[in-house]
């Protein structure tokens, strides 16, 4: 309980150590908790900004995914419909082909008629011929009435 | 103590222990003539400890992940930048705030000293031969009123710094004669007065203060021991258990002190911020 110059000593120290923590320890545990408190600061904006890119990407695949799936059925229709046309095409290239053909076999057909006519035609005209003639052997002279005879012909 | 012939009494164990060890024998209670080197020494000690724990901290500070010592201060800095930002949340803290860490840990080690058995040094002493140099010897500075009200008093003078500072000197004696009555000339010698009974009071009671929790916790420890030094079988049992009882409290006391000190030295360096 005795009070002596310790005291006065005692203060000096306690400004010593003061001053020393104030000049070296202080500052630099100050500055690392700051540069830490910083670090982490940017480490969680950092883990925001990753977050909020992803989900854009996401997002972004999400939407390319649906505008490949529209594209598709857009071109799967277009082929359809394509396939339809090709279809329709062959068909009516079908129907005309059998039109000419029709029309071809009608043509020759009547050729055909035609000429089995002429030679029925002939074939009477001859038999026409050879009846008057066999009738009329021995009246008629074949040269004599040949222009006659041709016309009948004609006539048939 | 050892037992024999000329085996002190229990009042000369007590008061050889609580004599310090001093320049010149003191002749009142306030004698500016002597030195208590025992309390010099060790608190000289435990601030260069104390600035070699938080200058091994500082040195390897970095702003990557942190070691377990170096999280340990860091933690530490953290509580005092806390509570000072807390008192003083507009002042500049580039002093104040370091002042408060030296203030825990020094007073921290200093009380941790009472954690050495009360003979140890003494053994020592005699083992080394010192005892023929060192007849007293008290290690806990903070027992040691010495010790501090030499720290309060340097509490005191940053008070009426930055009283000065801030309120300018004009201010601050404007304010030792007009608060906290009133302006009124018939109260000025009334607030000047008080002013100084809580300037006196302050400094006082915060040196007291850890002083005599400090000492107390001392005195304590001398009487436990001297249940040991009996030689009955079971007081020397009653000395390992109230030991042990009373060190585990002490642990308590020893940091809470310690917070305590450094609270109050940032509330009183706080008010000194505020105008009445």
């Amino acid at each position: 309980m005795n009070l002596n110059a310790t005291f006065i000593a005692q203060l000096i120290v306690f400004f010593i150590l003061a001053w020393v923590t104030m000049a070296y320890v202080w500052p630099p545990i100050m500055k690392a908790l700051d540069e830490r408190a910083k670090k982490i600061a940017d480490g969680l904006a950092a883990a925001d900004r990753g977050k909020l890119e992803l989900a854009e990407a996401n997002k972004r695949v999400e939407a390319e995914l649906a505008r490949s799936r529209t594209e598709n059925q857009a071109r799967m229709a277009e082929a359809e419909k394509q396939a339809a046309q090709l279809i329709e095409e062959a068909k009516k290239a079908a129907e005309a082909e059998r039109a000419r053909i029709l029309a071809q076999a009608r043509t020759e057909a009547a050729q055909e008629a035609q000429r089995a006519k002429d030679q029925l035609r002939n074939a009477v005209a001859e038999l026409a011929v050879k009846g008057a003639e066999q009738i009329l052997r021995r009246e008629v002279n074949a040269a004599a009435h040949a222009e006659l005879l041709g016309q009948l012909k004609a006539q048939l | 103590m050892a037992a024999g012939a000329q085996a002190p009494t229990s009042s000369e164990y007590i008061v050889h222990h609580l004599q310090h060890l001093q320049s010149a024998k003191q002749g009142f209670i306030i004698d500016m003539g002597v030195f208590n080197w025992d309390t010099l020494f060790w608190s000289v000690a435990m601030g260069i400890v104390t600035l070699a724990v938080l200058i091994k901290a500082a040195s390897n500070a970095t702003s990557g992940v942190p070691g377990r010592f170096q999280a340990a201060v860091e933690m530490l800095v953290e509580l005092v930048e806390t509570q000072s930002k807390g008192i003083i949340p507009h002042g500049d803290r580039s002093f104040i705030a370091p002042l408060a860490l030296t203030v825990f840990v020094w007073v921290f080690f200093m009380n941790s000293l009472d954690f050495l058995p009360v003979d140890l040094p003494h053994y020592l002493f005699t083992w080394t031969g010192l005892d023929k140099v060192i007849h007293y010897h008290r290690i806990v500075p903070t027992a040691d009123l010495n010790g501090t009200i030499g720290m309060s008093l340097g509490v005191l003078l940053l008070m009426l710094y930055y009283n000065i500072k801030i309120k300018g000197a004009g201010g601050f004696v404007h304010e030792l004669f007009c608060a906290p009555f009133g302006a009124h000339p018939a109260l000025w010698i009334f607030n000047f007065a008080l002013n100084l009974i809580e300037f006196a009071a302050k400094t006082v009671s915060l040196g007291m203060r850890l002083f005599g929790n400090m000492f107390a916790g001392e005195l304590i420890f001398l009487l436990i021991a001297l249940l040991g030094a009996t030689g009955v079988w079971w007081l020397w049992g009653m000395h390992l258990v109230a030991g042990a009882i009373w060190a585990i409290f002490h642990i308590l006391i020893v940091v809470l002190q310690a917070f305590i000190f450094m609270m109050l030295t940032l509330v009183y360096i706080g008010q000194a911020h505020e105008g009445h």
